[in-house]
């Protein structure tokens, strides 16, 4: 793991994307600092960096685009794969290289606080929770692109397809709040939503009887909810689907003073579900 | 030694390797021969772990492959066809960074990426960028990190293709180096390469074993056992006569030849109609001017079992007994233009260089 870390982070800036992406991020950083805490005179560093998360979802991509692709393109990952190193210790070595990688300008971030301190009250506690925060939302986006890095041998498919998954994922409080919460609209949805997992699930376990087994115990719970709780069920889905919302942790932050260890916790489980989907991916490939 | 039995792999409903089954005995070359498609790199890919198989299993130095994959991968070293090589490196980083993915000690490493350098002839391209290294000294950092650490079998895809021929003649004694302390097994679908490196052949048609055994043996095993005569006299009946008066011949083929005649005597298997040749054209008083065992080269058994196979797609894996010749002649040129087999045991390494190119136009 350590020589895929090693390696993978010279490469970072043995080419322009490392420091394409540590400059960026950066300058739009500054900018956003310069924008509302310089000029507009607004104490919390928190709030700057909040406007920001836009940003990574177009530059996280660039950063994870070539991660997985580029080994399959190059057929590098033919010495990867034959070399006695896990596939694990592949995915994981890459991601924390990326993650390296992306800790640059969070942490020359770490100076704006002390700037806004230096000119009167700073709040450390927030801004500084907040940097916190967004490594784990970094941690999340790495993920998520590196998991569609490894779909694909194309570095372009890679970044678009990530860049749009990241801002379907950031504009997903505004598209559940489109889901109407009555029992009708909640039961369409968990129907989809069991068909579309026990499809991926027989597909991925091979067994077709599982899938269907589990869609029907998926649509007794969501008919017999509907019936029996049919208060509680209405807001159900808006509920599930509420919860990866990624601005809900954001603004606990940002707006509510709030050190939300939920949302932390749901940035941590995700950025494991797709480190593993990564291996799985690999894995697949392999053994097709 | 590895041990593959009933090796299968399918894509869908496309059979790459149909039940194929070897062993690979220690400090030998074993050079896998066959077309394209034929399913060498496949078999290279499964045995070295890169991707599964359907069915069969695999046991390398004792470890089954899916069950201790990476104390297989460990007694291993791989050279895909494709080198896989990270080209913002320089050769001396990238071999470093294989070093430590072998696990090889630190106090070990820099003293074995040096050795390798030192093998392979890479030492005074070691600081440049691999991305601007040619064909060959990238081949042979492909090469260099597939005999680092020194695994106990060295796998390599088509070691020399899109080298000149002096890199060529280079890495092949170089691999022969090798077997001094390693079983190395290679592809080629060049007959000339093999049956000069190898100890051992393989040769592979649609994802089945055609054949199995040393150079030596496969030419015996597909000689004609047919003799060559050429007889200096102007009847042909007394040729026919003579012919007739020797017993143990199953047919025989006569062409007009300057003053006399050559004639192709087919024995019975497994006699030596030598002697008895000699003896009735003495006593014939006619005078025989040359005889000769007829040999088919390495190539003609090549094209042989390939082209047979394709004929009879049931396929038998043991060396089918060899058919009349003259129909055999008649097969070659069609089987050349047919498949890649043409660009075979070239003349010179420089014709080998330029088979070489042609084999790289496809792009397999």
């Amino acid at each position: 793991m350590t020589a895929v870390y090693k390696r993978e982070l010279r490469s970072y800036f043995n080419s322009m994307i490392g420091y394409v992406f540590v400059a960026a991020v950066t300058l739009v950083i500054g900018l956003f600092f310069t924008v509302y805490n310089l000029r507009g005179g607004y104490p919390y560093f928190a709030f700057a960096l909040s406007g920001t998360v836009m940003i990574f979802a177009f530059a996280v991509p660039l950063l994870t685009m070539k991660s997985m692709a580029e080994e399959r393109r190059s057929r590098t990952d033919q010495m990867l794969l034959t070399y006695p190193v896990s596939v694990t210790g592949i995915v994981l070595g890459k991601f924390l290289a990326m993650l390296t990688v992306y800790l640059i300008p969070l942490l020359i971030s770490c100076l704006c606080p002390l700037v806004i301190a230096k000119g009167g009250n700073g709040s450390f506690l927030i801004d500084y929770s907040t940097i916190f925060l967004f490594l784990f939302l970094g941690a999340m986006f790495i993920s998520i692109g590196m998991f569609v890095s490894s779909l694909t041998e194309s570095q372009l498919i890679a970044a678009v397809v990530g860049m749009v998954s990241l801002l379907l994922l950031l504009l997903w409080d505004t598209l559940v709040s489109f889901i109407p919460s009555t029992v009708t609209a909640s039961a369409v949805g968990f129907l989809i939503l069991f068909a579309l997992a026990s499809l991926i699930f027989a597909r991925s376990a091979g067994h077709p009887a599982v899938g269907i087994a589990l869609f029907g115990a998926g649509a007794i719970f969501a008919i017999l909810s509907a019936i029996l709780a049919s208060r509680w069920f209405s807001t159900a889905l808006t509920g599930f689907l509420g919860m990866f919302s990624v601005y809900g942790p954001v603004n606990n932050f940002v707006s509510n003073y709030v050190f939300d260890v939920k949302g932390l916790l749901y940035f941590c489980v995700m950025t494991a579900l797709f480190l593993f989907l990564t291996v799985q991916s690999v894995h697949r490939r392999q053994y097709r | 030694m590895i041990e593959v039995r009933d090796l299968v792999k399918r894509y869908g409903s496309h059979t790459v390797l149909d039940h194929l089954s070897f062993t690979v005995n220690d400090g030998q070359i074993y050079g896998f021969l066959g077309p394209n498609g034929a399913g060498k790199s496949t078999t290279m890919n499964i045995l070295t772990g890169y991707i599964g198989m359907t069915e069969g299993s695999v046991t390398v130095s004792g470890h089954d492959l899916l069950e201790e994959p990476d104390a297989v991968r460990r007694c291993i070293g791989y050279l895909p066809e494709q080198p896989p090589l990270y080209t913002d490196m320089t050769p001396l980083e990238y071999l470093t960074f294989a070093a430590e993915l072998k696990k090889i000690p630190r106090a070990e490493r820099r003293g074995a990426v040096e050795e390798v350098m030192e093998l392979t002839q890479l030492t005074s391209m070691k600081d440049r960028l691999i991305r601007n290294l040619s064909k060959g000294y990238r081949q042979r950092v492909g090469l260099a990190q597939a005999v680092l650490g020194f695994p106990e079998i060295i796998i390599l895809d088509e070691p020399t293709v899109g080298l000149d021929p002096r890199q060529i003649i280079e890495i092949r004694s170089l691999i022969r180096s090798l077997a001094e302390r390693h079983t190395v097994i290679l592809s080629s679908h060049i007959l000339s390469e093999v049956q000069e490196v190898c100890d051992h052949i393989l040769i592979l048609h649609h994802g089945r074993l055609v054949a199995d055994g040393t150079p030596e043996e496969l030419e015996r095993s597909l000689r004609d056992n047919a003799l060559e005569l050429t007889l200096k006299t102007a009847s042909e009946n007394a040729v026919h006569g003579l012919l007739a008066g020797i017993e143990g011949i199953s047919h025989t083929e006569l062409f007009p030849s300057g003053d006399g005649f050559r004639a192709v005597v087919y024995a019975d298997d497994g006699q030596d109609l030598r002697e008895s040749v000699f003896r009735a054209c003495a006593a014939a008083d006619l005078p025989l001017l040359g005889m000769q065992f007829r040999t088919a080269g390495l190539e003609q058994v090549f094209l042989k079992l390939v082209n047979d196979e394709d004929l009879a797609p049931s396929g038998e894996t043991a060396p089918p007994s060899s058919g009349p010749a003259g129909e055999e002649e008649a097969r070659e040129p069609e089987t050349a233009s047919g498949t890649d087999t043409a660009a075979d045991a070239p003349a010179s390494p420089e014709e080998d260089g330029s088979a070489d190119e042609a084999k790289e136009a496809d792009g397999t």
